[in-house]
């Protein structure tokens, strides 16, 4: 009986050992700020880097669909797709709900690479498809130690298979909605309450004085008027609204990050 | 008067207690158990996935190559056995796993040959055709690892919870018994062995 359990246990051990995928810590840290391509094993100049950085962040604007480029020394003692899997995963390529995201990752010194996509791109990106890249764009570049080059291309093909598949207007609706609305919506109480702050304010003033409401309002207004010119507003901290808010700015320039991660182990592996 | 409203309160309390406690591990084993079924569903969908591709397959190496016949035959075989051993998502025990895993294991070892087999023939090697099923085939496979780690991990998740204290001794009682795993491949851990 102990025996038999004993067993189970090393069964049940020896499972996890093969089966469990690569563990967080091994994994090269999510990148803040977020970054679409990574380059740890320093292989692109700065330049080719930001060339790259920048077409695949359009692309991800006008289309939402992230393609993240990971460039490592080795994967250590993992299969390339398990580690890129992993990767994939703990990064959490590609749009929350669309899961449409797609990863290349080149082990350097290992001569391996894998393209991994999430679910939302098997459909535009099938496993026969990112084989064909692998071994017909990217290849015969990494074998002439051409790394920009095959990347650059690669990345291209794969835009041009996904393009349609996705739009930004998706994006937004999805993904913007979330910070604008709310942003909306507090912009919107402020006004109100330094609307019935005023209004209150009015009121009070009005039958202090028994005087009609709107000629309240506008000789408060003129008594505002005139003592901004003394000390300064005492209810107008709202000037400075307008001018230093920092709508949509946010965004501008950079790569907004992940937030997906759902992939099912779609893609093709290859070495050069 | 005072008194029995009191003992009455307080027999309520615990009436309550209980019935949060019940309640509450009763709905979390529920959505554990939906949880493992959701893994299972992936992995049979993987699975079927691949026997999809064997016709395919077949045929394209069968145009291409009029080799050893018994290569073919033995998938064809493997696969139709597969095809017999299906598991009802409700009675996902360790031996109805197991016996899952051992039909398909058959079919990843006949398919396995043939795909060695093929190297032998630079004319399949050549053929677009073929090229994309072996990629395509490729992929399903590691589909099906990562939809057997998912769902291991469910299933491990699922038998903590309902062996812990004090859930365990309301499993039974609820009709929940352990899932069953996946065990890694019999001789996956090695290559595969060449011979001359």
């Amino acid at each position: 009986m102990l025996k038999k359990k004993l067993s189970c246990m090393v069964a049940l051990f020896l499972t996890m050992l093969f089966t469990h995928l690569v563990s967080a810590q091994e994994l090269p840290p999510k990148p803040n700020p977020p970054k679409l391509v990574n380059d740890f094993a320093g292989v692109l100049s700065a330049e080719q880097r930001d060339a790259l950085e920048n077409k695949l962040v359009a692309f991800n604007d006008s289309t939402s669909t992230q393609i993240a480029i990971v460039l490592i020394q080795s994967t250590g003692i993992y299969p390339v797709d398990d580690y890129a899997i992993a990767l994939y995963r703990d990064w959490g390529i590609g749009q929350k709900g669309k899961d449409n995201g797609a990863l290349i990752l080149a082990a350097m010194s290992d001569r391996r690479m894998t393209i991994i996509t999430g679910y939302g791109l098997e459909g535009s990106l099938p496993d026969a498809i990112c084989k064909r890249i692998i071994e017909l764009v990217i290849k015969p570049e990494f074998k002439e130690q051409n790394y920009y080059e095959g990347l650059d291309a690669a990345t291209t093909e794969m835009m041009q298979r996904v393009k349609g598949e996705f739009t930004a207007d998706e994006s937004y609706s999805s993904n913007g909605q979330d910070s604008i609305l709310p942003a909306i919506l507090m912009v919107l109480a402020i006004f109100f309450l330094i609307f019935s702050v005023r209004i209150a304010r009015v009121r009070r003033y009005a039958r202090l004085n028994s005087i009609g409401f709107w000629t309240a309002w506008t000789l408060l207004n003129a008594a505002d008027r005139a003592n901004r010119g003394n000390r300064g507003s005492n209810w107008g901290g709202g000037s400075s609204w307008g001018g230093d808010s920092s709508w949509g700015g946010g965004s501008s320039g950079g790569f907004g990050g992940f937030g997906g991660g759902s992939t099912g182990g779609g893609g093709a592996s290859g070495g050069w | 008067m005072k008194r029995s409203f009191i003992i009455i309160g307080v027999i309520l309390l615990i009436v309550f207690i209980i019935y949060r406690f019940f309640a509450g591990s009763y709905n979390q084993m529920v959505s554990e158990d939906e949880n493992v079924k959701n893994k299972w569903a992936q992995v049979e969908n993987q699975y079927q996935q691949r026997m999809d591709l064997i016709p395919n397959l077949v045929n394209t190496v069968k145009g291409a190559a009029e080799f050893e016949k018994g290569t073919l035959t033995a998938v064809v075989e493997a696969r139709a056995s597969a095809t017999q051993v299906k598991v009802d998502p409700s009675q996902l025990t360790p031996e109805n796993i197991q016996k899952f895993q051992a039909a398909q294991g058959q079919l990843s070892t006949a398919l396995g040959r043939l795909l060695m087999v093929v190297e032998n023939y630079p004319n399949l090697k050549a053929n677009q055709n073929f090229l994309e099923l072996q990629a395509t085939l490729e992929g399903t496979e590691r589909r099906i690892a990562v939809a057997r780690k998912d769902f291991n991990d469910a299933a491990q998740t699922f038998n903590t919870y309902i062996r812990r204290f004090p859930q365990t001794l309301l499993a039974g009682m609820f009709g929940f018994s352990q899932k069953g795993y996946f065990q890694s491949d019999k001789g996956a851990e090695k290559a595969p062995e060449v011979k001359f």
